[in-house]
């Protein structure tokens, strides 16, 4: 690897993954996943994750970069299966941040973290100088762990759950929690002066797992749908299972206002980033279950089934997501290409 | 008019002679694979994806250009997002902001006047890309300039008409049957520039929106008329014959036609427009520009832009050339073909 970083590397998509295994991987001798799950030697297994935030603006409508440096953490430990329970903060101040909004911030992440359920245990605090003619940045990096096997049924005793991206088999139902693409329409919207009628959905979504697991819903796959968008989730969760997902275009959640600036801006809501959304992949006989205990928990009220796994065939090679289109067409579905919107999250 | 159902059983059992249509229109492009509208046609109606995109028909020597420029240490070159990464002979802007250049990227070319006021002591280039639906927004921007009597701003245009360029396709691209002609740019133009063109060559002209009923309404449409010199429109709510008056006198009021140099297929001439004689001091060297050299000598740009080649018959298609290593322009822009092929796995 040659040169020096670009944006492109910081976009989520094969750039970073080559930035990633040409010089992270190589060094630190693992695959360096969002979160590993590890042994503690008492047969206690512990996942552990880390994320930064740099989102511009630090403060959107429907929330701000505190509440989404915790929401982040959380539901990546959440998405393992594990029930988080301690995150690490580290603030990156450039000279001139103001007080009241890293106040802001602080309050956040302590509101947040308790509705998540975890607690903030220990924090670092660097200053640094900033860049003339530009807002002073505030930075922010959560570390978290989460205990494996740590749901509790009503009975007390413990779920053992196996979600794993692969799993995912012939007539599992797809489920989406809810509309799609309010945070990255809020941060566009915001930094264009164009006024969305939406909120960022940055949210922890562990009332929403925890009652699925909890409810003994036999879940296959589960992924928080982010940067990428529900597109790339799809097709990455598609090609681990080695099966083809078919979905449909008119039943992918999407509010009124966020359709609108879609149309407006030229974009595809299903690669517009989220904060508090999942896709679920259920056994078929549990989907109408997991809707309902969706919908019924927090941030899920809009939850839909949106397609169905299939068998890969000779005509569907595995690893296809297929859409059917509102006027009836086929589009085949791929990841994210490009580099998206910068400092998203 | 017919009903949907009956438009697409009719274009999938078509059965007559084989139909290329092209479209010209990067939003056309996307919105024909947003719908999966390939999978509705028949295996006789092919569909050609021509240069619609305004950031992959700049060439090379207009990128050179912009990244000397942000080398400058009093220069900053402001651009739309789509142009960073679209290589020149050597290099992108990317790269070059990399490295220390002065590069902003920006939504609207409005947001270069408060920089401008702000940093009086740097001269602010805006990288001024586009057709005739982008051309107005630079003559506001010129309007503001001049009667603000901003001195730091330059404007580095590379601004493009689509009919000359659509009668250069006829007359030397692949064989084109029928043309989806651009709805947003007939609101600004009109479609009446079609007309004499549609005659020439016998081609049906079908002015079309971006849903994709409309896409399917349009196409019905240019089959029924295949071998017929006429335009149509199918974008009533929008397009008219004559567009819109207002926005096309004040981009006359900056700019004038001029010969214009695409990547990959040459000097076509009166298909540009670049700053009237009397704003001159107002541009960065815009006029110059004719060298395209291709980054990869193995990039068959030229030929998916005349729709001579299917993105996917590249040699470098999705290997060495990706969004994210484009060697060519059309897999930069979101609008291009080969990044539109790609991000939807087209292979029709």
């Amino acid at each position: 690897m040659e040169g020096v970083v670009t944006t492109a590397h910081g976009s989520g998509g094969s750039a970073t993954g080559e930035l990633i295994s040409d010089i992270f991987a190589k060094e630190f001798h693992n695959d360096m996943d969002d979160a590993a799950v590890l042994n503690t030697g008492d047969g206690t297994q512990i996942a552990m994750t880390t994320d930064s935030f740099v989102v511009t603006p630090q403060v959107y409508p429907g929330g701000d970069i505190g509440r989404l440096a915790v929401c982040g953490t959380v539901n990546d430990l959440l998405m393992r299966g594990s029930r988080p329970l301690y995150l690490t903060a580290g603030f990156i101040l450039e000279e001139g941040v103001s007080f009241s909004l890293l106040r802001r911030a602080a309050h956040s992440m302590a509101e947040t973290a308790a509705e998540a359920g975890v607690q903030i245990v220990a924090g670092d605090t660097k200053v640094i100088e900033g860049h003339t003619g530009s807002e002073p940045g505030l930075y922010i990096n959560t570390a978290g762990c989460g205990i494996m096997d740590g749901w509790k049924r009503p009975d007390g005793t413990a779920v053992r759950t196996n979600i794993a991206a692969e799993n995912a088999r012939g007539g599992d139902r797809i489920l989406v929690s809810g509309t799609l693409g309010g945070h990255h329409a809020v941060i566009l919207g915001s930094r264009l002066g164009i006024d969305v009628d939406a909120k960022s959905d940055n949210a922890p979504l562990t009332d929403m797992v925890g009652n699925l697991i909890t409810s003994g819903i036999r879940i296959h796959a589960m992924r928080d749908v982010t940067r990428g968008g529900l597109g790339t989730v799809l097709k990455e969760l598609a090609e681990a299972s080695g099966r083809v997902f078919s979905i449909r275009d008119e039943a992918i959640p999407v509010s009124s206002a966020v359709a609108d600036f879609c149309r407006m801006m030229g974009l595809d809501p299903l690669y517009m980033g989220n904060e508090g959304k999942m896709v679920c992949i259920v056994d078929r006989r549990d989907a109408e279950k997991a809707l309902a205990v969706i919908r019924r928990s927090r941030y899920g009220q809009n939850a839909c089934v949106i397609g169905e796994v299939l068998e890969a065939e000779e005509r569907k090679m595995p690893g296809t997501v297929i859409m059917k289109t509102a006027v009836g067409g086929e589009r085949m579905i791929g990841v994210l290409q490009g580099e998206g919107l910068p400092r998203i999250c | 008019m017919a009903d949907l159902e009956s438009i697409k059983r009719f274009l999938k059992n078509y059965d007559g002679p084989e139909m290329n249509i092209m479209e010209v229109c990067g939003s056309h492009t996307a919105a024909v694979a947003k719908n999966g509208i390939p999978s509705l046609l028949s295996e006789r109606i092919r569909l050609l994806s021509g240069p619609g995109c305004p950031v992959c028909v700049t060439p090379s020597s207009y990128i050179d250009r912009l990244i000397e420029l942000s080398g400058k240490p009093d220069v900053c070159v402001v651009t739309f997002g789509d142009l960073i990464r679209v290589p020149g002979s050597e290099g992108n802007l990317a790269e070059a902001r990399g490295r220390g250049g002065h590069v902003k990227m920006v939504y609207s070319p409005m947001d270069i006047l408060p920089m401008a006021r702000k940093n009086p002591d740097t001269v602010f280039v805006f990288a001024a890309v586009g057709f005739e639906t982008t051309t107005p927004v630079y003559a506001l921007l010129m309007k503001e300039i001049v009667q603000g009597k901003i001195e730091n701003i330059r404007l580095l245009t590379a601004l493009k008409t689509m009919p000359p360029a659509v009668d250069y396709l006829c007359m030397n691209g692949a064989r084109i049957d029928g043309f989806l002609a651009p709805g947003h740019v007939c609101v600004i133009s009109g479609y009446r520039g079609y007309e004499p063109i549609a005659e020439k060559y016998s081609i049906p002209f079908g002015v079309a929106g971006f849903s994709g009923a409309e896409l399917l309404i349009a196409l019905c449409g240019l089959v029924h008329d295949r071998g017929h010199g006429v335009v149509k429109n199918y974008y009533p709510i929008v397009a008219t014959r004559d567009g819109n008056a207002e926005a096309r006198r004040l981009a006359d009021e900056y700019f004038e036609t001029a010969p214009a140099y695409w990547r990959g297929i040459g000097m076509i001439p009166g298909s540009g427009r670049v700053l009237r004689e009397q704003y001159h001091m107002f541009d960065a060297g815009s006029r110059d520009l004719t060298e395209d050299r291709k980054a990869n000598p193995a990039c068959r740009c030229d030929q998916v832009l005349t729709g001579k080649l299917r993105p996917y018959e590249c040699p470098l298609f999705g290997r060495v050339c990706t969004p994210m290593t484009p060697q060519g322009a059309c897999m930069v822009s979101q609008e291009g073909s080969c990044f539109s092929y790609l991000a939807n796995h087209r292979r029709d």
